[in-house]
C-alpha cells in the first residue's frame, strides 16, 4: 500500500469537517475522489500534504507521515496540485518549473526531467520566459501539473484539475494524467467532474460532508444509482 | 547648482531610508507582518559597530562584519521568541508584540549606555568630493555608494538565485511553497536576517553621517523608513528604495528652501498624497490588506 489513511479527522475550530475517514491508494493506481462543494475532498488533500492539521494516522511508503512539516512530506515523493492551481504569478514559467524541483541536488537529473515536463506540456516551453501570471487558466494548469512532477513524487495528488476548462482540455488534461500514471506515478485525484474522473480511476471513494459513503471500483461506483443520480446527472 | 547639492545630499539620506525600508518591506513580504522593533534593530548595530571601533579598536570592516553578523542574529531570535509563537493570531497582538521588543531593545540600550548619547568614530575622514561646481561629502557619496552595491546585491539574490527565488515563492502563496518543499521557517528567519543586516549598515552609517548615537535614534529612522516602505508599496523592495530616495530628497529640499521645521510635515503630506493618488503606493501590485 503507498498511502493508507485511517480514521482521518479535520476540525476548523468547530466545525468538523472530516469525520473519521479511512481510505487507501495502492501502487500504480489512479483512485478518484469524488463529492460535492464542501464535501471535504481540498481538506482531505491538505490533511494529507501536511498544510493543515489533523487526527488519525497517514501512511505512505511505509511511513507515517501525520505529524511531518509539509517540505519534508514533498522529500518523501509526495506532490500535490493544489485546487486553484496556484502557481507563482510573479515567477516566471521556467522559475515556476525550477521551484518543483526545489529539494533535489541531481542537477542532470532535473534537466531531464524540466526536458520531460516540456514535452509532455509544449506550450510551456513556448511560454517558459513569461511570467506565470500571463498564462492562460489551462496553461496554469498544466505549468502546475508540470511543476509538481518536477519533485519525481510517487504519489501525485491532484485537486479539481478540470476545474474551469473547457472540454477539449478537460480531455488534454486527463489524457496526461493517464500518460503519467502509465509511467509509474500512482494518482489520487479529486474531482467534481466524477463523470471524467470515474473513467479514468481504477477505484472511487465518494465523500459526502465529510463522510466516505460509496467506495469500489470506478466502474462500479459508476454503476451506483445513487451516484449516478447525485453526481453523473 | 546649488540646488543640486541638496539633491545629492537629498538622495544620500534618502538611501539610507531605503535601507531600512527595504527591512519592513521584505518582513512584511514574506512574513505578513510590520517589524515595528526594525527601527531598534538598528540602533543596536550602530551601537555594536560603535564597541567595536571605540571599545575593541577593530579595524572597520570587522566592524562592520560583526555588527551585520550580530544584528541579523539579533532579528532570527526576535521573529522565533517573539513573533513566530503569535503566528497566525491577529495582526494587533504582533502589533503589541513589535512595540513592546522596541521598548525592550530601548531599555536594554540605555541601562548600557545611557541616554546621552556617544560620540560614533570616525571611521570616514571629512572631506568634499568636487566635481564640476558640484561638492558632496565623502560620507554622501560613500553612503549612496555603498547603498547602490547592497541593493543590487540585493535584487540579484531575490531575483537571480534558488533561494531568492523560493522567498518570492513564500511570498506569493505560503502554502504552495510549502508544497514544493519550500521550509517556511527557514525563510521566514533568512527575511528578517537580511534586513537587520541591511539595517546595521543603515545604523553605521547614521552613525557616520550625525556622529552622535543614542537608544532612540532607531525609533526616529524607523518611522521614516517604514513610511518610505509604505509609499513606495510594501512589500515591494524596488518600492521601498525609490520611497526612501524621494523622502530623502523631499526631506533635503524641505530644510534648504523652507524650514527644517517643515521636513516633517512635507514627508506626511508626501505619504498623504502619494496613499490618495495610488492607495497601494509606488509599486505595490493591489491593494491588499490594510496596514
Ligand atoms: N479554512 C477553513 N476554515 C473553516 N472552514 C473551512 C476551511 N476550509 C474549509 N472549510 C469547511 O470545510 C468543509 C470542507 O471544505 P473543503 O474545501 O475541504 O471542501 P471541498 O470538497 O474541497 O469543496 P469544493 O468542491 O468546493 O472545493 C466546508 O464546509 C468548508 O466550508
Ligand atoms: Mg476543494
Amino acid at each position: 500500500m503507498l498511502l493508507k489513511v485511517d480514521n482521518l479527522i479535520v476540525n476548523y475550530g468547530m466545525i468538523n469537517a472530516i469525520k473519521d475517514i479511512s481510505f487507501e491508494v495502492e501502487k500504480g493506481e489512479i483512485v478518484a475522489l469524488i463529492g460535492a462543494n464542501g464535501a471535504g475532498k481540498t481538506s482531505t488533500m491538505h490533511a494529507i500534504s501536511g498544510l493543515i492539521p489533523s487526527k488519525g494516522t497517514i501512511t505512505f511508503n511505509n511511513k507515517e507521515i501525520s505529524k511531518i512539516p509539509a517540505h519534508k512530506i514533498v522529500a518523501e515523493g509526495l506532490a500535490q496540485v493544489p485546487e486553484g492551481r496556484r502557481i507563482f504569478a510573479s515567477l516566471t514559467v521556467a522559475d515556476n518549473i525550477l521551484m518543483g524541483a526545489y529539494l533535489r541536488k541531481d542537477k542532470e537529473e532535473i534537466k531531464k526531467d524540466r526536458q520531460h515536463v516540456y514535452d509532455l506540456f509544449p506550450r510551456l516551453y513556448e511560454r517558459r520566459h513569461q511570467l506565470a501570471g500571463t498564462l492562460s487558466g489551462g496553461e496554469q494548469q498544466m505549468l502546475a501539473m508540470g511543476r509538481a512532477l518536477m519533485s519525481k513524487p510517487k504519489l501525485l495528488l491532484m485537486d479539481e484539475p478540470s476545474m474551469g476548462l473547457s472540454p477539449i482540455l478537460v480531455n488534454e488534461i486527463f489524457d496526461i494524467i493517464r500518460e503519467v500514471n502509465k509511467e509509474g506515478v500512482t494518482i489520487l485525484l479529486v474531482e467534481q467532474n466524477a463523470n471524467k474522473a470515474l473513467q479514468i480511476a481504477d477505484r472511487a471513494y465518494v465523500l459526502e460532508t465529510g463522510k466516505i459513503t460509496i467506495q469500489g471500483k470506478a466502474s462500479e461506483v459508476a454503476a451506483n444509482p445513487l451516484v449516478k443520480e447525485a453526481y453523473l446527472g | 547648482m546649488e540646488f543640486i547639492n541638496q539633491i545629492i545630499n537629498g538622495l544620500s539620506t534618502g538611501s539610507m531610508y531605503a535601507l531600512v525600508a527595504i527591512g519592513y518591506t521584505m518582513v512584511y513580504g514574506i512574513a505578513k507582518m510590520i517589524n515595528f522593533a526594525h527601527g531598534e534593530i538598528i540602533m543596536v548595530g550602530s551601537y555594536i559597530a560603535y564597541v567595536c571601533l571605540a571599545f575593541y579598536g577593530l579595524p572597520i570592516p570587522a566592524a562592520i562584519i560583526i555588527s551585520m553578523a550580530l544584528t541579523a542574529c539579533l532579528g532570527i531570535v526576535t521573529e522565533k521568541v517573539a513573533y513566530k509563537p503569535l503566528r497566525g493570531k491577529g495582526s494587533l497582538d504582533i502589533l503589541i508584540t513589535a512595540i513592546g521588543v522596541s521598548y525592550l531593545l530601548q531599555n536594554i540600550f540605555l541601562l548600557l549606555f545611557s541616554s546621552s548619547g556617544r560620540t560614533f568614530p570616525n571611521i570616514i575622514p571629512a572631506g568634499n568630493v568636487n566635481v564640476g561646481g558640484l561638492s558632496a561629502t565623502y560620507i554622501t557619496v560613500i553612503t549612496l555608494v555603498v547603498t547602490f552595491i547592497c541593493t543590487g546585491l540585493l535584487l540579484l539574490f531575490i531575483n537571480k538565485t534558488k533561494i531568492g527565488k523560493a522567498m518570492r515563492a513564500v511570498s506569493e502563496d505560503r502554502q504552495a511553497a510549502q508544497l514544493m518543499g519550500i521550509n517556511i521557517n527557514t525563510t521566514i528567519s533568512l527575511t528578517f536576517a537580511i534586513g537587520s543586516g541591511l539595517g546595521a549598515i543603515a545604523g553605521i552609517i547614521y552613525g557616520c553621517k550625525f556622529s552622535l548615537i543614542n537608544p532612540y535614534i532607531g525609533a526616529m529612522l524607523g518611522i521614516k523608513a517604514f513610511i518610505a516602505a509604505v509609499m513606495g508599496g510594501i512589500g515591494s523592495v524596488p518600492g521601498a528604495m525609490a520611497g526612501g530616495l524621494m523622502l530623502g530628497v523631499a526631506e533635503s529640499l524641505t530644510i534648504s528652501y523652507i524650514s527644517s521645521d517643515f521636513s516633517d510635515a512635507v514627508v506626511f503630506g508626501i505619504l498623504i498624497f502619494v496613499l490618495l493618488v495610488k492607495p497601494a503606493g509606488l509599486f505595490g501590485k493591489n491593494v491588499r490588506e490594510k496596514v
